[in-house]
């Protein structure tokens, strides 16, 4: 990290306009002055973001307390991997319940969403309050709401048990914990889709539909064949957005019980392992180059997704 | 977003009338889904809200499902309890100026990939996006590590270092956040009018007048909504305050959540109070800034 202003971009490239139809000429001041602006974010980015993603493959080769010097650090290969997949009893339930999470978040709370937000568009009196109530968990934290929902949840006091006359300890039972977790944690996503999707529907040009009225579709044709193909860019950004925010759940588990019991994330594991006591390095780097790997797939999709336009 | 509105007004007359026309059963079935769904929607958060107004040696005897025991006594509690008075303190000595830089960086940034055509842009907006994508956790060990071994003179950070230090906690988050704003603005600032550059530039006026004289007061709707959203996500951030404060007293409010568990133990109402006002800065966003809010989050996904 010391060495944190050997960036790629130098700035004699920086400097080095190609000229739109000769259009744009720098000069002197404005050339220093235009580097620094590009300069100074993209070490921020650089350095706190990518520097550090890429020491975490590194470092998912080696063994290393972290107590010592860089010259402490031993190289052992892919054996960090092979740890994580053969000799580490948390990781398949912890990736088990990110596939849960993601199959629960898109099944449930994403089409949920859209199912909403389909609803709304279609000029209802009064869609301003339901728009609000829809969207009132989007601006609480999900730590906040795993606190919140606890007044439901809870076993001696909660309202699920008196309305169902049951002793389940919702959050502490490792048979039950993750389905509360996901209803929780849906209350929120739903709402997000939601607003993503009726802001894209809004932008749907009307006379598409007219269109496909006058030749005779239904509402639900016109919905699947018209403005469905014509919501591609949304429909990717909708479905990018719930894998990341699987992937990255973490908060509400960590308010909980820090991620054990039944709700192992591989988030949560990372954490573990370099927080707790016993902060074993090359093994919780393995875990987040997992993570990385993943995420990197699903952001290219979404990258090459919005700059499509771009790139013309 | 500006085309958007533009739709959505032309709309509007046609299909009030038809909606005026005739209340198809249909349509009343429609507005009972629509109307249980948005009142079981609020349910969780009006719970709370009337809970944490009701007195716990009430609700403990009569059970939840009664009406009585009325009191704000939970708030003052929950307030001296969790110590709230230094943790919003320390959220806004956070989250302010967290803020203010990552919307002056992706500025810059945003600024030069809009106005100039150079090789790099789109390599440049797409390490900045994707930056803002990654799970925080695949960053945190070498993050970590380093905050630990970056010494920090005194008079910065009490802790000697960056780890445990209000510096390195709002650096990380504007690293984080930069790419999201400096995306919605790039596109936000290609939609600028270029005539006005073309007669600034005749006119003589360098880089800095045309960033700092025209460009950012005409991004002002733009920089108004990200705002709001950045202060509501930089607010709500629990993991990186979470491993990197290492003690409990510099922790900001919503990670702070934490430590209010031992103490607000089985006391529900009390807990309901304690939350509500750590909701209450973001229940001011969504009632006062729901527009704003909804504007920075929809610029980010449909463009112009």
């Amino acid at each position: 990290m010391s060495d944190l202003p050997t960036v790629p971009t130098a700035p004699a490239e920086a400097a080095a306009p190609r000229r739109r139809g000769g259009r744009v000429r720098v000069t002197g001041t404005d050339r220093i002055f235009l580097a620094l602006m590009v300069i100074i974010p993209t070490v921020m980015v650089v350095g706190w973001v990518w520097l550090p993603a890429i020491a975490s493959v590194v470092l998912s080769f080696a063994r290393w307390s972290g107590v010592g010097g860089l010259d402490t650090i031993q190289w052992i290969g892919t054996e960090n991997y092979k740890n994580v997949f053969t000799n580490y009893p948390p990781f398949a339930p912890a990736l088990r319940h990110n596939v849960i999470w993601l199959v629960f978040l898109f099944v449930l709370p994403t089409l949920f969403g859209i199912f909403l937000a389909v609803l709304l568009d279609r000029e209802l009196r009064g869609t301003r309050f339901y728009q609000t109530a829809f969207f009132l968990p989007v601006v609480l934290s999900l730590a906040l709401i795993g606190f919140i929902w606890q007044l439901i949840y809870s076993r001696d006091q909660g309202l699920l048990n008196a309305v169902l006359g049951t002793q389940v300890d919702w959050y502490g039972d490792s048979r039950v914990n993750l389905w509360a977790v996901l209803v929780a944690a849906g209350w929120k996503h739903a709402g997000y889709i939601m607003l993503l999707y009726l802001a894209g529907l809004k932008g749907v040009d009307p006379s598409l539909r007219e269109a496909a009225t006058v030749d005779g579709a239904g509402q639900v044709r016109t919905f699947f064949s018209v403005v469905l193909p014509v919501m591609r860019p949304i429909n990717i950004i909708v479905i990018v957005v719930t894998v990341i925010e699987s992937l990255r759940a973490f908060d509400i588990v960590w308010v909980i019980n820090k991620g054990t019991n039944g709700l192992e994330l591989i988030s949560t594991l990372v954490t573990a392992n370099v927080v707790g006591e016993a902060s074993r390095i090359g093994f919780g780097s393995a875990l987040a180059t997992i993570m990385l790997v993943i995420s990197l797939v699903f952001i290219t999709i979404f990258l090459s997704t919005v700059m499509r336009g771009e790139r013309r | 977003m500006s085309t958007a509105t533009a739709t959505r007004q032309q709309a509007t007359p046609a299909g009030t009338a038809k909606a005026r026309r005739r209340l198809s059963p249909a349509r009343v079935v429609l507005y009972v889904f629509v109307t249980l769904t948005a009142l079981a929607w609020l349910f969780p958060a009006v719970w709370a809200v009337l809970n944490s107004f009701r007195d716990y040696n009430y609700t403990s005897v009569h059970g939840y499902a009664s009406l009585g025991g009325f009191t704000f006594q939970n708030y003052l509690n929950a307030w001296e309890q969790g110590e709230f008075t230094r943790h919003f303190l320390n959220s806004l000595i956070i989250t302010v100026p967290a803020v203010l830089l990552t919307l002056f960086l992706a500025s810059c940034v945003a600024f030069v990939v809009a106005r100039y055509s150079f090789r790099f842009n789109l390599t440049l907006l797409g390490l900045f996006t994707a930056a803002n994508l990654l799970p925080q956790q695949a960053l945190l060990i070498p993050l970590y590590r380093a905050y630990r071994s970056i010494p920090l003179p005194l008079w910065m950070s009490d802790s000697g270092q960056l780890l445990d230090s209000y510096w390195g906690l709002i650096l990380v988050n504007v690293a984080f956040q930069t790419g999201f704003c400096t995306f919605v603005l790039s596109n936000y600032m290609k939609a600028l009018p270029h005539e006005m550059y073309e007669a600034a530039r005749v006119d003589g006026a360098g880089v800095p007048t045309q960033f700092f004289r025209i460009t950012l007061p005409l991004c002002r709707p733009a920089l108004a909504a990200l705002a709001t959203l950045q202060v509501t996500w930089i607010y709500n951030e629990f993991f990186w305050a979470t491993v990197l404060m290492q003690s409990g007293a510099k922790f900001p409010i919503t990670s702070s959540l934490n430590n209010l568990r031992g103490q607000f133990f089985t006391d529900y109402n009390l807990l309901s109070a304690g939350s509500i006002v750590i909701a209450f800065p973001v229940l001011v966003v969504f009632f006062v800034l729901q527009k704003q809010f909804v504007a920075g989050l929809t610029l980010g996904s449909t463009k112009g």
